[in-house]
């Protein structure tokens, strides 16, 4: 491979942000090589430059006020920063092709998918329309799509978000482009659809022989695709090798501590959790969501989300509830707080219906089962001060406030927040930290309960680990019983006692968490687990201090 | 080191300072301001200027400006002078323009707020009642509020505030649908916060922004009101105010044009001010609508 150029290459790179950044250059001397036939994974975490590199090579930037500084890129021995927008717009799409995290805003939803595929051809080949209708179908055809014809015909909001990014990598593709830049292309997937989304690229590159720029956060994805691999921190990049020698053998400390919070899939010891009293007990849970039809569109089929659960909780057990997106586990963790009401069924704790309480009743039951949200930014009222919102939840229940603001400090603590967090807005912290709010806010009213709701997945992976140790701390000190809501099979491995698999609303399968994983019955299970990016890697675990 | 997540950035300056150097960056938004200040002043220092009631005769009728320095900007056909009831107007503008505002914000509010976070039928039949106000022409409205209620101040503003609440209402409504979805609404009520408490202390003050801005545009809209009112003599005729100005000023409007002028100069100065006012806070608490 020594003789023929490599298809990119970035020598030195640095992209200058604008004044009143956190930092003056969001990429400062990147190199990068990316060879015939490659695919180089650039790891990072939020906010490390690794989409802005991305955007330079395809001069995407927002300039000026975000701009290349220094360095160069290199695209078949060709300089691309010297290019006018004209040779740029030419070279964008027919030899640099790009595939975005969210298919749905990269389509215009105004036309069909035909139209669009269509367009790429018109503007790059000079085929004729019945040639390009032919080679647009050859397209779907190789993205695997069930029904080329049809899906051809489609729009955007009609095929599933697997299809739209199959149609998006069939765009990408269909001018054979040298280079890919996949941005975070399956981020936004259920496990399965991201396991093939990321065979079909693998496949489709070994096939054009293209070189691949994937661009992704997960080690996962990157021990599933990667054949070298790039880890960007803050901008500088801190280490680059080979797949394998990066993932089993890291070298620089920032690596080993991105690896070594990887959830390892391992299922925490099992324990005698059965045994102890129940605390919270569904049955026969049931939520159908009536669409409201218009006046003169008719009525819709109704989407049933929960049909007939039933579960229990033990006194000091997390029971994980897990399952793709549709699957119906969020709902369930607001039919369980009763944020949302349900058709039918019962919540019962410490043998009273939540579902059948008055108001009243409800405003008082509702000290003993607490709620973390999944999006921290969300979840905390913007005007409020740190801790206001966690003393919030004991004065609304009659404790006095001067007390209740003092046990909020002391909450702080225990969630490892600095005291001096209580007078600051939820604007100023990092998004670990305000979860670690939310969990103090859930707290504050030392429930029987606390459901979690992804607490996680908006967050960046060391972040998470340490947001999951101190979880699993406080459940371990407090003794407290966790419904752990999670799409992550990793996450739930790290926390679950018991979970419970949950496909369309129905369980299809629950026991203890290592014998789910170990041995599952249900042929979804299966296929949720063998989906799990890099499940054959085993992250190499380190002694934290290393960090 | 990254793994350090629970090191906290360093504080940033109070809420009132940010606010203050975005604003300062709108010019015109501080020459609204200095107008403001200039009418203040002048509602508080017209007891200063002139001891005596504003309507009293004060020099030889229709005297031009610049010419008696007892009364610099001259007097009106009955002798009156026109620099005092310039000062003494600026108090009823201003009154009725806070007035009627609040009047206004709080009707607009309170079912904006109702209707927003309620939907279903508290909704559909709030909205309705809205609609059935927005129909009939505000100046009508007005006029036929008036004439029932008298032409005292106190009413006068009262129905200056009940013709502008629909579109605050309105307003508040689209706000409160956008926000009673958020996620820290699920979570105060998730802590057992009982719903008067999520409108007015969760959902009002994230809603509050907006409402500030467009109540600088309604307390101009009342001073026009008011003065539209006076120039069709029905203001309160007890009163200095420069509508009333105007409208006495028009019968002699080709010999002495500087009784309406004056006033007039006034009147657009204030609304300019409060305009100006509105685009400054609209910069300084809405910043993501306009970049930098």
């Amino acid at each position: 491979m020594t003789d023929t150029p490599p298809i990119l290459s970035v020598r030195g790179l640095k992209i200058a942000l604008p004044k009143g950044a956190d930092r003056p250059f969001a990429l400062e001397g990147l190199d990068l090589t990316i060879n015939p036939g490659e695919i180089v994974c650039l790891v990072g975490e939020s906010g490390s430059g690794k989409s802005l590199c991305a955007g330079a090579v395809m001069r995407l930037l927002p300039e000026p006020h975000v701009r290349v500084a220094a360095g160069g890129i290199r695209f078949m021995g060709d300089e691309l920063l010297g290019k006018t927008e004209t040779e740029m717009r030419a070279i964008r799409g027919r030899d640099i092709a790009m595939i975005f995290q969210e298919p749905m805003t990269a389509l215009n939803p105004q036309k069909t998918v035909g139209w669009q595929l269509d367009e790429v051809l018109r503007l790059h080949t000079k085929m004729t329309r019945a040639e390009r209708k032919a080679r647009a179908i050859e397209m779907l055809q190789r993205v695997h799509l069930p029904d080329p014809e049809s899906a051809y015909n489609a729009y955007p909001h009609q095929i599933s978000g697997g299809q739209r990014q199959r149609v998006m990598i069939a765009m990408a593709l269909s001018l054979s482009p040298k280079l890919i830049i996949a941005d975070e292309p399956t981020t936004a997937l259920d496990v399965t659809t991201q396991l093939q989304i990321l065979t079909l690229i693998r496949e489709l590159q070994e096939q054009e022989g293209a070189g691949v720029l994937f661009i992704t956060h997960d080690f996962g994805v990157v021990a599933e695709i990667a054949d070298k691999v790039a880890v960007l921190c803050k901008g500088e990049m801190v280490e680059q090798g080979p797949a394998a020698e990066v993932l089993n053998n890291p070298q620089h400390a920032y690596t080993r501590a991105l690896i070594g919070a990887v959830p390892a899939l391992t299922p925490p010891p099992v324990k005698p959790v059965t045994r102890a009293p129940v605390v919270l007990k569904g049955t026969g849970l049931k939520k159908t969501f009536a669409a409201r039809g218009g006046m003169l569109s008719g009525k819709r089929k109704a989407v049933t989300a929960v049909k007939d659960l039933t579960f229990q909780l033990h006194q000091g057990e997390t029971l994980g509830v897990v399952g793709e997106s549709g699957s119906g586990k969020t709902t369930v963790s607001r039919i369980v707080t009763r944020l949302l009401e349900c058709d039918a069924g019962k919540v019962e704790m410490d043998g009273q219906d939540l579902l059948a309480c008055s108001p009243t009743q409800l405003r008082a039951m509702r000290k003993h089962i607490q709620m973390v949200f999944q999006d921290p930014m969300a979840s905390l009222n913007p005007r409020k001060r740190v801790v206001d919102l966690i003393a919030q939840g004991p004065i609304v229940h009659g404790v006095d406030p001067q007390k209740a603001r003092e046990d909020a400090r002391r909450l702080l603590e225990l969630v490892e927040l600095s005291p001096a967090a209580a007078t600051r807005f939820p604007h100023e912290f990092s998004g670990g930290q305000r979860q670690r709010i939310g969990i103090a806010r859930a707290l504050a009213l030392e429930p029987k309960v606390i459901v979690a709701d992804e607490p996680v997945s908006a967050l960046d992976v060391s972040v998470q680990a340490q947001v999951l140790k101190l979880l699993a701390d406080l459940r371990d000190r407090l003794n407290l019983s966790l419904l752990f809501v999670t799409h992550d099979l990793r996450v739930a491995a790290q926390l679950c006692d018991r979970i419970i698999v949950m496909q369309k609303g129905e369980i299809v399968e629950s026991g203890l968490t290592a014998e789910v994983f170990a041995n599952p019955q249900h042929p979804y299970t299966q296929n949720l687990l063998s989906s799990i990016p890099g499940r054959d890697w085993t992250p190499p675990s380190f002694r934290t201090d290393a960090a | 080191m990254t793994t350090l997540d629970t090191d906290l950035s360093p504080a940033e300056p109070p809420r009132l300072v940010v606010f203050w150097r975005r604003y300062r960056r709108n010019r015109a938004a501080l020459l609204g301001l200095a107008i403001f200040v200039i009418v203040v002043l002048m509602a508080l220092t017209a007891g200063i200027v002139d001891p005596e009631d504003p309507l009293r005769r004060a020099g030889a009728p229709l005297t031009p400006p610049f010419v008696d320095w007892a009364t610099p900007l001259g007097t009106d056909q009955l002798g009156r002078d026109v620099l005092s009831g310039i000062f003494y107007g600026a108090r009823i503008s201003l009154l009725i323009g806070v007035v009627a505002t609040l009047v206004a914000i709080g009707i607009g509010v309170v079912i904006g707020a109702l209707a927003g976070y309620f939907g279903g039928w508290v909704d559909d039949v709030l909205m309705r009642v809205t609609e059935a106000f927005q129909t009939i022409p505000n100046f009508v409205l007005l006029l036929t509020l008036v004439a029932i209620l008298g032409s005292k101040i106190e009413w006068i503003t009262v129905a200056i505030g009940i013709v502008s609440w629909t579109a605050p209402a309105r307003m508040v409504r689209a706000e409160f649908m956008s926000l009673r979805g958020r996620e820290f609404v699920d979570a105060a009520r998730n802590l057992g916060v009982s719903n008067t408490a999520i409108i007015f202390k969760e959902i009002l003050p994230n809603a509050l922004p907006p409402i500030v801005v467009y109540a600088s545009v309604i307390m101009a809209l009342s001073i026009l009101l008011e003065s539209a009112l006076a120039f069709l003599a029905l203001g309160d005729p007890n009163y200095a105010s420069w509508g009333n100005m105007i409208g006495q000023g028009r019968a002699v409007l080709r010999s002495a044009p500087y009784c309406a002028v004056f006033p007039g100069i006034a009147i657009v100065l204030t609304v300019l001010s409060f305009s100006l006012l509105g685009e400054g806070l609209n910069d300084a608490l809405n910043p993501r609508q306009k970049k930098q």
